[in-house]
């Protein structure tokens, strides 16, 4: 009898997330490459709509891959050396710190744009360049990065790989580089393909701070699903699709072998 | 310290290392935790000093002021030599560490994490090829050099801590109980290839354990500590024989701890007297007798008397209880061609010299 009960709770639960999750995405996609979306897919198959998409969008498409690089690099750059230095100094200090870092997790990506442009936005030059959207996606990506790398540093017991190298004469950069990054290289790979992943589909925070000449792909996707026609924005979705599954796909994979080890 | 000196065969017994000072060290941690009251404590060029204690008396703490890895409280110092080396952290301090998680670099083979601080220094391929296939033969790693770590039992991983460790030609070895993770036969058998190696490096060494029959082989001098203080200093034969306090006789081997009072040199006791070895009269003494110091005799001619209660069987050796000597049971530990029965009276001799009077506290 619970067992039925169970089974029924599953079968509900994986219906509710097909219908509203597997469904809506299979529509969109098929919206995306049928000839006439209201006379359904009997109209026939096509490419166009992809094709127009490319053509009127590629410019949203190349800056969010940019703008996705661009943050996984600093985030790279800055993040994996503050966890370090967060993680082996210790303290109050550093807890602090790690608060900080964590809070845009919380703030809605809206408050944190209004708050880099009340701050910023009379910095012009800033304002109306690729670095303000830049700035915005770091600090939205950066405790993904941090938290990531510090939860690999405390299951490979960094703390003590630290120690073992400084007592064999190496100075901090060079542990860092010979001992901390080799073994933390799995949790750095998952923070990366987060920051990817999230930088590529932020659209809260971006659509705030960008200007007709600032756009990545989300926003310009809001701008067809506006003003195109329904099979130009399905198309446009299909792309996105394309782009972000193979990260959603590795970062399940990597987890899982993460978890298996 | 002369980096030629260390080129000399290792085989041969050489004084290697740095006589080491540590001066007025204490350690209270950022969450008021006082781990370490202040310290001094000296150790010779070559000497292997231990550190015995139970686990949580700051051991540790005292191992990583040497090392480098936690600053005293100040007012304390370091001196490796007679240079004062506090302020320095542990990477140019050139001390070799044996950490009690080995910390190993899961990214390197047995032979890179051997030869890791050769290359931070700089030394040659070749150079350190050569250096490494000494140590490997010396922990008798042979075969093992391009293994990783994760592919290795507990006790090569502990060899190869140490291998990395010795490899620097360091001014100190620090080992935190290098043996304590692995089980009971290996932990033996290691024990007695680490003492070998200590004697052939003659190295100055600082071992942290918290067993006692580690420290007695393995130490030059023994540092007996007690909740964050140094209970006593000494040689293992004088921890053994004239413990300081009760606390050092009942943590180093098996104690009768006897509380009587002294009548003109004569413990009185329950079952009888027994001579002290010192005149005067004390209305209340507190005197420590090893077991194996303890020999049956005939009843009737002995001055003390007591009855077997139990008789254990301990291998090498019975150790056999008797009530009704002192106020507590008297443990002692007599050779197997000794037949007693529970229940039986029998006679006690015990050597006035074995007996250590210790400080009554409170
Ligand atoms: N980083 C630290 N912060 C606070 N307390 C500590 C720290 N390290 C050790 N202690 C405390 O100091 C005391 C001594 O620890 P330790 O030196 O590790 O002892 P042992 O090595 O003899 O077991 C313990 O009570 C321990 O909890
Ligand atoms: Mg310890």
């Amino acid at each position: 009898m619970r067992d039925r009960i169970i089974f029924a709770l599953q079968l509900l639960f994986t219906l509710i997330v097909a219908a509203f999750l597997a469904v809506p995405a299979a529509l969109s996609i098929a919206a995306g490459v049928t000839v006439n979306y209201f006379r359904g897919i009997q109209s026939g198959v096509t490419l166009q709509w992809v094709a127009q998409v490319l053509d009127l969008y590629a410019g949203t498409i190349m800056a969010s891959i940019a703008i996705a690089l661009g943050t996984l690099l600093v985030t790279l750059v800055v993040g994996v050396p503050a966890a370090y230095a967060l993680y082996v100094r210790g303290g109050r200090l550093a807890r602090l710190v790690e608060e900080i870092i964590t809070l845009p997790v919380a703030i809605p990506g809206l408050a944190l744009a209004l708050g880099l442009l009340l701050s910023y936005g009379g910095f012009g030059n800033f304002r109306r360049s690729w670095l303000f959207i830049l700035a915005g996606h770091v600090i939205f990506t950066m405790p993904f990065m941090v938290r990531s790398v510090m939860a690999i540093f405390a299951s490979i017991d960094v703390k003590s790989l630290d120690e073992g190298a400084a007592s064999l004469g190496a100075a901090p950069w060079r542990r860092f580089v010979d001992v901390i990054v080799p073994n933390a290289a799995p949790g750095i790979l998952a923070g990366s393909l987060m920051v990817v992943t999230l930088s590529l589909g932020e659209f809260n925070l971006t659509w705030m701070l960008h200007t007709p000449l600032t756009k990545t792909l989300p926003v310009g996707l809001a701008d067809s699903y506006a003003s195109m026609r329904l099979e130009v924005a399905s198309a446009y979705t299909l792309i996105f699709f394309v782009m972000i599954i193979p990260l959603l796909v590795a970062m399940q994979w990597i987890g899982e072998r993460g978890s298996a080890k | 310290m002369d980096r030629r000196e260390g080129e000399c065969e290792v085989t041969m017994m050489i004084r290697h290392g740095a006589a080491l000072k540590v001066e007025n060290c204490g350690k209270t941690f950022a969450d008021g935790t006082c781990a370490l009251a202040r310290a001094t404590l000296d150790i010779a060029q070559s000497e292997t000093l231990v550190l015995l204690g139970p686990s949580g008396c700051g051991k540790t703490t005292l191992l990583r002021i040497v090392a480098g890895l936690e600053m005293p409280d100040a007012g304390g110092r370091v001196l490796f030599d007679g240079k004062d080396l506090t302020r320095q952290p542990i990477e140019k301090r050139n001390v070799g560490m044996v950490f009690q998680s080995y910390a190993l670099f899961p990214n390197m083979t047995v032979a890179e994490n051997i030869g890791y601080g050769l290359r931070i220094r700089g030394v040659s391929r070749l150079e350190r090829a050569a250096r490494v296939a000494e140590l490997i033969t010396l922990t008798n790693l042979g075969g093992l050099e391009h293994r990783r770590i994760d592919q290795l039992s507990g006790g090569q991983r502990q060899r190869v801590a140490l291998a990395r460790a010795v490899a620097i030609r360091p001014s100190v070895l620090l080992l935190d109980e290098p043996l304590t993770a692995l089980d009971a036969a290996l932990r033996e058998r290691l024990r007695g290839e680490l003492n070998g190696l200590l004697r052939t490096l003659g190295i100055t060494a600082i071992y942290v354990t918290h067993d006692q029959a580690e420290a007695m082989e393995l130490g030059d001098r023994i540092v007996v500590m007690r909740k964050g203080a140094i209970a006593q200093v000494g040689t293992p034969r004088e921890i053994y024989f004239t413990p300081a306090d009760r606390f050092v006789a009942e943590f180093v081997g098996a104690a009768n701890i006897i509380e009587a009072p002294i009548e003109s040199g004569d413990l009185i006791l329950p079952g009888g007297r027994q001579p002290v070895g010192s005149t005067g009269s004390r209305a209340r003494a507190v005197a420590m007798v090893r077991p194996e110091t303890i020999r049956i005799v005939d009843a009737d001619k002995a001055s003390l008397t007591g009855i077997v209660d139990s008789i254990r069987f301990a291998g090498d050796r019975q150790r056999i209880i008797v009530r009704d000597a002192a106020a507590i049971p008297l443990a002692l530990d007599v050779p197997h061609t000794i037949h007693v029965r529970a229940g039986e009276r029998i006679g006690l001799s015990i050597a006035a010299d074995s007996i250590r009077l210790l400080p009554a506290e409170g």
